[in-house]
Parts: structure tokens; sequence; C-alpha cells
């Protein structure tokens, strides 16, 4: 079986791509940081990938809106690629500023693109970096976050709350901030920016195609996480297992 | 012209808007019940309305939370409405948002190629009863800043033509005997006599008068800020323990002399003091020191460190947000521009402002409200910051009254790089000069000596050129690809365009050899700069490089494959002159020799003479418990965690010990930790010591103050000494003034007398004199401020110790010697005195205990640690105890003392340097206690779970009885905006 090959996009601002890489060199893929330039031009070519990745930062500053530019370009430049690309089952990740994008772009939809959905500046006001409790949804579909329950991740952004017009299906609601016990509903700063029905992640219909707002690749060593000077923390992450399952499943295509 | 309005749907509350109300109240104006913020963007184009909705619905406009309206659709009275005031701002004219770019290039993406420019504003529409007072109050103290904004109309046209720059060759008239071009000199250039002559002469011996940008040229090169002449002077000390040369170190740093008493010469007292002690300690793993950018030291085998801390004071005063977000976008570049170019890792920022809660009527005309300084340096730093993606891990903020013209703006950045190109490159004759990165604007010219001379009421509106907002996302993609570039070995050599813009940095480049410039082929951003604008234009996100012949067109497609504009410039001769060409005209052309070597050294005087400061006379208090909350709430020790969350401390995977710590990730860790290498446990850690108010009764004290406390630091979270750099970064008032020179060489005496002790070298450093506002005729003066920033190699990233206590029962044990030393404490501070007992430094005793708990901390003795600094131990204990949730009974009377102290309240704060609060398990006792050997140590209390804290007094009466939740909340409430 060959070894996982996973694309992480990289544009003018994005700044997670690095420790992206490691996170998923830790889960046993090989991982390129391809800039987007790359792809438009056609240097590279996204079918010879499993997992594309839409990492975290600023692309292009977060002018107009957090994405939103990336999210333009990613559509007009690369057009009908990414949709055959999850459609000839790939998978597709965002994080954080991927989310964003992700969402800007129209390529995570949720109920067939019915719910009109989108990020929006923390209910703070305010840029705010702190580690959130999440509860992941075992009803899900979502491929990336199967089998896990819970997880403590660190969140880094200032437009992170997800609104959406009518009812998100439960399934595509993969992550929720919640509180220690798993309890949804703690309100900020448990739920960070306001994010309506806790909403920390999303994935669309196939599960597929899974983007959050808190960051696995900052927690993929145990030392990553702020207690564990305090605790027995375990020597990996809860980050990793995002990783772990991307590729796993990836490895039985 | 089209104009577009965006804006959130009328039922979304307005985060932005809330911020601004939150922030009107403060200014005491209760009336405004919401502010809604609207987005006005203008593009210079004549498109369809297909094309023009395209842009508004795809583009500019989310659908899903904002409506946007654009040209005809907009009324005529938009917004108006009794009760509303509607204002819109609008960047000034050279000023750039970031955002204009960002349009068009999103336009273009969407197939539309016609649009010439964007504009952008912003609309308020603020809700509620307002006279024009308040208005103009609200407008004028949180809307607009006159240096880069102004209010505008709704049919304003946004676009101006740049008129075209028409070529004239200006001389100035120096070499005459009349000289009738001097007084043009004096009034166009503040060189000292002394400089002015070495130039007549020198154009004399040329036989012809000097041009305009060769005066610039001169001007900025042997400014202040490029040269540090003042360190470099000629100084001649004198004052108190003079006398005392066999005791103190003035003897290794000068030559004694007797002139009308005792004097001691220094020739150049960076090379004698700072600069010496890193000479003389000679360590192996220091790679490049104080000859580049940055000080770089050896990490492991493989990978070497890069450091160096800046200021950006006086920009920051007058444009809080751009003034910082180029400070830091200004000091990233410098680890980029070390060797052969090192990626930063880590972002310190430290602030000193005057404190948040100064009344509004008592700011001087043209100062802006240390709580706006506050907020727009620090959303500056953090949006630059977070922006580059560089994680923010340690800082302070600091308060004084006399900080309030003069706020100072520390940010260091920490570079890695691989350790075989760590040394500063070398251009041959030949080799292109090539400019990397943002174009060149009228931005920032004479920022340099603006830097360099004092602030006066005028500033504000004599200053506009010097202010820019700066724009990360270019910066970002310059760091992304010239790494790429380093590592193809594409170029030879590597600078930032910093202070003086193109001057320095190509003059500085090409000193060794000579070059020549062709001014025409730089990038502009806009047209009608002249010649001479461009050479000294200190526009942001620059960086040069000498690119051999055969790589440039390699190089130049790596650029253009990421989007990256990069020029040519010019070339590296082997003539040892800088020549300077406009359009093929020779506009300037001066010897490499002159222009770093013609600088007359200053001669230079210092006093130092100790002031003496009220004693306390009021009884130890009773109860110390109000006491110590009042000064956990102090603006200098309260918590800072309402900046430190709007920074990104995560970013790059690598924090192992956060600036948060604790149970609830709220209480104050000591030093930062980071992981550079993902898979490696070797790590960095980085911390600060500063501490002006000691500065006030001695700055020798001060500087060796700072220096423990930046290795106290280092140590508590489980470092050791062993391979420890430092920064050292001066602010000062007016040192042509004998004891303001005076004070700043009893504290470089201490730099030199420190590390050589600690074995901690100095590998860079920076200083900014002159920090000093005039006023009604007074002159405020900062306080003498020196921040040090030490980097420490841990070996082993899994041995680091957080501050919070941790286990009910364990023991807390107080190492180091307790002396009566009150003079300048936070304490004393609360009941507005300083008093003189200033804390000393016995470094030799001090690395011997530092030692020994780095040691105890490898064998897994230690559970917890914390440095004792402002607020000493009563502090130090409170903050473990609320940071770990669990609670504290500690006895004073088991607290080991240098001296007698009869008084709770001064064992209890006073700021001895070297001292340790520790948690130990109880099973650890005898090993802990073996270890630390005979240094100063005792078993001072216990950690319990009760939930407060407890302290005993000497006469073992309880004096503090705090629930923890209380102390915290005394901590935290100070900033909680």
């Amino acid at each position: 079986m060959s070894q996982v090959r996973v694309l992480i996009l990289r544009a003018p601002g994005t700044n997670c791509d690095m420790e992206t890489v490691f996170a998923f060199e830790q889960a046993g893929a090989m991982a390129t940081r391809v800039h987007i330039n790359q792809l438009v031009r056609g240097d590279e070519c996204l079918s010879d990938y499993q997992i594309l990745v839409v990492p975290g930062g600023f692309t292009y500053g977060d002018d107009i809106s957090a994405g939103r530019v990336l999210a333009n370009e990613v559509r007009m430049g690369l057009g009908e690629d990414v949709p055959r690309f999850i459609e000839e089952g790939g998978l597709v990740l965002g994080i954080c500023n991927g989310f964003q994008v992700l969402v800007k772009a129209g390529i995570l939809s949720v109920n067939s693109g019915s719910i009109p959905l989108t990020l929006t500046d923390n209910d703070s006001g305010r840029f705010e970096c702190r580690w959130v409790h999440l509860a992941a949804n075992s009803a899900s579909p979502c491929v990336f976050t199967k089998g896990i329950d819970r997880m403590s991740l660190p969140v880094a952004h200032a437009e992170g709350k997800v609104v959406f017009d009518g009812a998100v299906p439960e399934a595509n609601i993969a992550l929720r901030y919640a509180d220690e016990q798993g309890n949804c509903g703690a309100g900020y700063p448990y739920n960070p920016n306001g994010s309506m029905a806790d909403i920390a992640g999303l994935c669309d219909d196939t599960g597929r195609v899974f983007a959050l707002m808190p960051h696995p690749e900052r927690f993929v060593r145990g030392t990553q996480h702020p207690q564990w000077t305090r605790r027995s923390i375990g020597e990996h992450g809860d980050g990793l297992r995002i990783f772990q399952n991307a590729v796993r499943w990836a490895e039985a295509l | 012209m089209h104009r577009v309005e965006v804006r959130l749907k009328n039922h979304l509350p307005d985060a932005r808007g809330a911020g601004l109300v939150k922030d009107i109240r403060d200014l005491g104006i209760e009336t405004v019940s919401d502010v809604r913020v609207i987005d006005i963007y203008w593009l210079d184009a004549e498109l369809s309305s297909d094309k023009l909705d395209l842009i508004c619905r795809g583009l500019l406009a989310d659908p899903v939370i904002q409506d946007y309206r654009s040209d005809s659709a907009i009324p005529a009275d938009a917004d108006s409405s009794s009760n509303r005031r509607v204002v819109e701002v609008t960047y000034n004219p050279g000023v750039m948002d970031p955002v204009e770019g960002t349009v068009m290039k999103a336009v273009r993406d969407l197939g539309i190629d016609n649009v010439r420019a964007v504009k952008t504003a912003k609309r308020y529409l603020i809700e509620g009863d307002l006279d024009n007072g308040q208005l103009d109050s609200i407008c004028g103290k949180l809307l607009v800043n006159p240096i880069v904004e102004h209010i505008v109309g709704p049919d304003t046209i946004p676009f101006s033509e740049h008129p075209q720059y028409h070529f004239r060759l200006n001389h100035y008239n120096i070499i005459d005997t009349d000289g009738s071009g001097l007084a043009e000199v004096r009034r166009d250039f503040s060189f000292s006599e002394p400089e002015l002559k070495a130039i007549i002469d020198y154009f004399r011996e040329q036989g012809r008068n000097p041009t305009d940008v060769e005066l610039e040229t001169l001007f900025q090169t042997w400014s202040e800020h490029c040269v540090h002449k003042t360190f470099k002077g000629k100084v001649s000390f004198s004052g108190a323990g003079i006398d005392n040369l066999l005791e103190s170190s003035l003897a290794k740093i000068g030559q004694v002399v007797q002139w009308e008493g005792l004097w001691v010469k220094i020739d150049n007292l960076l090379k004698n003091t700072i600069a010496k002690a890193t000479a003389e300690l000679n360590k192996p793993w220091c790679l490049s020191v104080f000859m580049d950018n940055a000080g770089v030291i050896e990490f492991d085998e493989k990978w070497a460190l890069c450091f160096k801390v800046e200021t950006h004071n006086h920009p920051s005063a007058v444009e809080p947000y751009g003034g910082a977000a180029t400070g830091i976008g200004g000091v990233v570049r410098d680890p980029l521009g070390t060797g052969l170019g090192s990626k930063p890792i880590l972002n310190t920022d430290v602030f000193c402002f005057a404190p948040p809660d100064l009344p509004h009527e008592k700011l001087p005309k043209g100062v802006l409200h240390p709580r706006r300084i506050f907020k727009g340096v620090r959303a500056g730093v953090a949006d630059y910051g977070n922006r580059l993606g560089i994680p923010t891990l340690n800082g302070a903020v600091l308060f004084d009254e006399r900080y309030l013209a003069n706020p100072l703006v520390y940010c260091g950045t920490l570079g890695l790089m691989p350790s075989e190109l760590s040394r500063r490159g070398q251009q041959q004759a030949g080799d292109l000069v090539v400019v990397v990165g943002g174009r060149t604007g009228r931005d920032g010219i004479h920022g340099v000596t603006f830097a360099s001379e004092q602030l006066t009421e005028e500033s504000s509106t004599l200053s506009f050129t010097s202010v820019q907002i700066g724009n990360p996302i270019v910066e970002k993609k310059v760091i992304d690809v010239l790494l790429q570039a380093r590592d193809k070995g594409l170029y030879r050599r590597i600078t930032d365009c910093g202070g003086g813009g193109l001057s320095s940095a190509v003059g500085e480049m090409a000193a060794d050899t000579g070059v020549r410039v062709d001014l025409e082929k730089v990038p502009l951003k806009y047209a009608g700069l002249t010649y001479s604008e461009i050479w000294v234009s200190e526009s942001q996100e620059r960086m040069l490089i000498a690119v051999p012949p055969d790589c440039i067109d390699g190089i130049m497609r790596l650029f253009d494959s990421e989007n990256v504009e990069a020029a040519v410039i010019g070339e590296f001769t082997d003539d040892h002159r800088l020549r300077l060409f406009y359009h093929g005209e020779l506009v300037g052309d001066l010897s490499m020799e002159f222009l770093h070597e013609g600088i007359p050294q200053m001669n230079l005087e210092a006093v130092w003479q100790p002031s003496q400061h009220t004693e306390p006379d009021f009884a130890s208090p009773d109860d110390l418990g109000r006491d110590l909350m009042k000064v956990l709430a102090t603006w200098n020790v309260c918590s800072k965690e309402w900046v430190i969350r709007q920074y990104d401390h995560e970013v790059q995977g690598g924090s192992v010990l956060k600036p948060l710590v604790g149970k609830d990730c709220d209480g104050p860790g000591d030093a930062a930790i980071i992981r550079p290498v993902l898979d490696s446990d070797r790590s960095v850690i980085v911390s600060n010591g500063i501490n002006p108010k000691y500065g006030e009764i001695d700055p020798y004290w001060m500087a060796a103050s700072a220096i423990d406390e930046a290795l106290r630091q280092i140590i508590a979270v489980g470092g050791d000494l062993d391979r420890v750099a430092l920064l050292d970064n001066f602010c000062w008032g007016d040192t042509r003034r004998p004891e303001m020179l005076g004070a700043l060489v009893r504290a470089t005496q201490a730099c030199h007398d420190m590390a050589l002790v600690y074995g901690t070298p100095f590998i860079s450093g920076k200083d900014s004199l002159n920090n000093e506002f005039e006023y009604e005729g007074n002159v405020i003066t900062i306080p003498h401020t020196l921040l040090i920033s030490a980097i420490g190699v841990m070996a082993d990233a899994n041995r680091a110790v957080s501050m919070d206590l941790k286990q009910v029962g364990d023991l807390i044990y107080m190492v180091g010697e307790t002396w009566n030393e009150l003079g300048g404490s936070a304490y004393l501070a609360t009941h507005d005195l300083v008093g003189n007992s200033v804390p000393k430094v016995d470094a030799p005793r001090s690395k011997v205990l530092m030692d020994n708990l780095s040691t105890a901390t490898v064998k897994g003795l230690v559970r917890a640690c914390h440095d004792c600094s402002d607020g000493g131990l009563g502090v130090a204990v409170a903050e473990m105890a609320f940071a770990g949730g669990l609670g504290a009974n500690v006895k004073l009377e088991q607290v080991p003392l240098g001296e007698s102290i009869d008084r709770d309240d001064f064992v209890l704060f006073s700021e001895s340097n070297s001292r340790f609060v520790v948690e130990v398990a109880p099973e650890n006792r005898e090993e802990f206690e073996n270890t630390m050997g005979d240094t100063a140590w005792a078993v001072i209390g216990e950690v319990t779970g009760s939930g407060v804290l407890e302290v005993y007094g000497l006469d073992d009466r309880k004096i503090v009885n705090e629930s923890l939740t209380d102390l915290k909340e005394a901590w935290q409430s100070p900033i909680r905006w």
C-alpha cells in the first residue's frame, strides 16, 4: 500500500502549514505544501493526492472578510477540480482559516447547500487564543471525528462564529464547543465566539469534507497541552486522532 | 467611479460597533446606545451593473449576514435620522490600506480587469443623543487619527492624481567661504557642528558642493538610530562611587584620570562594557554577536537561534496602531536579514504606558490618551504578528506617568536558521542589488531622525510622513519566498530595509565593496517621489539582497511564482564608492570611507549622584490582606490576560510553556518555552527583565536587577544558565545632559559586571535615546528604562515547570535571602513612595543558588516554581495559589533573611533579587534540600486545599487571610476591558 498523499494548500498569509505537515507526518502520511499558484498554473495536480487541506492562517490578511479572497480564488482558479476531487472520494479538511475558505467557496455545504451558512466576527469582537473543550457527535458521518468522544484543542481566531438561516441537520454538526464535562450550551468562554448551536466543526453530507475552527495540529504531542505540567496528559495530543482518522480512511481507498 | 456600501443585516449584532460603544462609555459619554459600522469601497472604474453586482455579491458582501447597495441605490439622505450621527472616515492620501490591494487582486480573480484603483472607508452610525462637543470628542479620541485619517462627506471623490516629478538636481552651497547654503543645511538637517565641519571639509576636498541626496545619506547614516554615536562616543564619567575604584569595575572599563577630581575616561561605552563582557566570556556557542542585524547563538548541531529586540517608540506615540504594527514588522525583518536569513519563530513585546485611568483633562495637547495608545499598540502588534503566523509568547506591560508622551514599544523576534548560514554573507563586485517586497512610497521619510529626536506638542502634525499602516501579508510573502531562495543558495547576502531605508541598507551592505544604484528602478507605490525621497523612504516590508548575476533569473522566477515583487536596482562594485543615479544622471557620489568612518566621535560628559527619596514613616498594617490586594491590583502587577489572549501564542505548534498557565489557564507564567523543531525535545526559553522604578534610585542596580529577573525566570521554568544569551535595550532621556548619560554609564557598567559573573553574554542590543517631551516649557523625561531580554537553550522540554501550585500537602520553600529592600517596590508605590533601599544583586552567590535550583529541577524535585519580582513574596505566593486553585499557608518567621527585618509588610513585599518560591513534594524534601546545599532556603509553608491564602507574621499572628477568589479578582479586574 502506498503512502497517503496530503496536499497542504498554501496562499499568501497561510501560516499553519508547517505544523499541519508535521501532524499528518505523525499520522503516517506524506504531506506536501503546495502554493495555490502551482495548482492554478497546473504545475501541481490535485488528483495526485488523497487529502486536500486548507490550513490555518490569515490568507490575504482576512481583508474583506476572513477566507473570502482565497475562496474566490479557489472557486475561479480551480473551477471544477475541487468538486471532482470530492466526487472521486478525496477527503477535504479545513482548519480555522481553512474552515472560512471552504464555507465561503461553497466547498463545504450543508444539506446540499440549502442552508445559507457563513462565519463572522466573534461575539467578543476580538481575536482570542484559548483552549476549548469539544464534544464530537457520534451520529455524524464525519470521517475525521470517527471514534472521538471529547477533545481539548486551542482556538485562535477573530471570525469563528458560525451563523446560518434555518436549521443545520444534526448529522452535519461534527464538533461542538462544550464545558469540561462535555455539556453544550455552556456559553462564553466555553463557546469562544458565540457560534450558533455551539458549532465548532461541520462536515458536509458525505462526511468527507470537514472543517473546524479549533486547531488539531497544535495538539498532537502531550506537551502542547496547557496543563501537561499539572497532570498526566499522555504522549499524544487529542488532535492527532483527526489526522489518523483521515489517513486511515484514505489508506483504505 | 462606483461607491459600494456593505453593512450587517439589521437584526445581527455588530461586534465592531459594540466595542466602540464600550470605548465611548469609557470617555464618560453614556448616551450612545448602539454603533453600527458600514464598510465603504470606492472602485475607480466604469463597470456595467452586472459586473458591479458580481463584485458586490461575489466578493465584498456576504449574503448570509450582510446587505449591500451601490451608486444610485444609495439614497441621498442615507442613514440620516434624528437620533443618529453619521461619521465617515478614510485614510489620508498616501496612506495605504492593505485592503485596497487585496480587493484589486480579488476583482481580477473574478475576471474583471478594468478597475484602476480601490479606496476604502468606514461609516459609523452612532445612535444616541449627542451634542456636537460629544461628537467631536468621539471622533477625535476614537474614530479619527488625523495623522493617517480624515472625515469625508458622502460626495467625496477619493481618488487623486499624484503629480509627476520633474527631475532637478539640488545642491547646497557650503564650500564657498561665504557658506551661503549653511543656513539651509542647518534648517533641513540637524547635524552637530563637528559633523557639519567634517562634511564641509570633505566636500572642499572634493572641490564641489553636496547634493541633497548626499546630505540625506550622511544624515541617515550618522543618525543616533543607525550609528549609536552616544554609545560609541568618548565619555568622561565622574560622580558618586568613583572614589571606590577598587571595589567597582569602573577601572576595568575606562582609564582613570585626575582633573579637578577623579574621572574615568571611557572610549566607546558599548565596546568597554556590554560588548567587552561578551568578548571576555568568549563562548564558543556565540556564532555572531554585535555585527549583524541580530545576535546568533548555536541551538544544536544543526540549528542556530537569532534574537533581536527593537523599539518603535516615537511612531507609536503619534499613531499607535500603525506605529506598533510597523514596529513588529520591522523587528521581524531583523532575524530574516541576519546571516543568510532566519525564520521568525517567536515574538516578544514589552510596552510602557502612562496609567490608563489618567483623566482626559490632564492630557497635554498633541498627546493621545494612554488608554488609546495601549489599545492601539496592542491591536497593531497583534494584527501584524498574528497575520505573520509568529506566536507572541512573552512580554510585559508597565505603567508610569512619565511614559505619557513617550510610550515605549519594544518588539522582539526570535529566529531559527541552519547554523552554517548564520554568518553574514559577502557580496562580490558584479552582484546585483535587488530590493524585494513592498513598494516604495513617501512613508516614514526621516523616520530615523524622528526616532532620535525629542517629541514636542507639534510632533503630531510635523510627523505625518513618518507613520505608515503596514501590510503584514506582503511581509509574510517575502519571508516565505526568501527562505526558499536561501535554501536554494540564490543570493549571497541579505539585510533588511529599516530605519534610513535604502540609504542605510545599501550603504551598509556595500561598505566594504562599493555600489551603484539606479534610483528610478525602485518600484514605487505612486508617482511623484524625488530621487532623494526614493533613497531615504522607510516604506515597510522591503528586504535587500545581493544576487550573483547567474542566479538572477532563477530568483526572479521564484519571486514571481508567489507574486512577490522584486527589482534589480543596481550593482555592487569594487570602487568603495556609493554612486547614485537617476535616469542616468549622477545624483550622489560619496566615498564609503567618509560615509562610514567620517563621523567625528562624540565627546560626552557623564556624572552620577544618587538622589534621596522619602522613606516610609507608616507602621506595618495589622491586616496585610488589603495591602496584598492593593498591590495585586496595581497596573504593573495586575493580570495582562486581556492583551495576551489577543495574541496567537500557539501558532507554529511549538509552545511548551505558555504565557498563561495553571488550573484555569490564567495564571502568570514566568518565561515562555517553545520547541522550534517539532520532532525534537530541545527547546528555547524566552524571558525578560525590566524595572524602571529601581532606576530612580540607582541605574546600576536597576540593570543588575533586570538581568537577575530575566535569568530567574529562565531558572524558574526549569532552565539553566549554561547557554543563556542576553539582549540590552536602553530607552533613555536626553544623554546630552551629563546626569542622564551618567545614569547610562551606571547601567552599562552593571550589564558588564553581571554578564561576566553569570556567564551570560550579550549578543545584540539597541538604544532609543532622547525620549523626552516638551510641554508648556516643562520637559517630561521617561524613567531610565532598560529591557533585558534573555534566551536560554533547554536540553529537554519535558522537564519544564510551571508556577501554579499543584498538590495539597506539598511543601512551600523560599529559596534565596530576603533583605530590607523595598526601594522602588510595588508596595511602596501604593503609598506613593520610592524609598532608597534598592534591591541589589550578589551575583556570585546568586549564580550558585540558580545552578543548584536548576539541578533540583532536572532531578524532577520541583513541582512548581515562581520567581519573586514585583510585589515580592506576597504577590508570588498569591499568584501561585490562585493559579493552582488550591490554597497555601505561609509563615514569615521562616523566611530566610539576609539582615534583621522587624516588619511583616517588609518581609512580605521586599523585592530582593535572586529569590524563588518553590513547591516540593514531601517525599522529595531531603533530596531537594541536599541539592540546594548551603544556599539560603527554608520551608515556609505548605499547599492546602482551603481555597484561601493564609500568611502568618513574624510573631506568628495571621496577617493575611484572603480567599483565592478575592485575590484573583483583585488581580484580574483592572484590565478586563
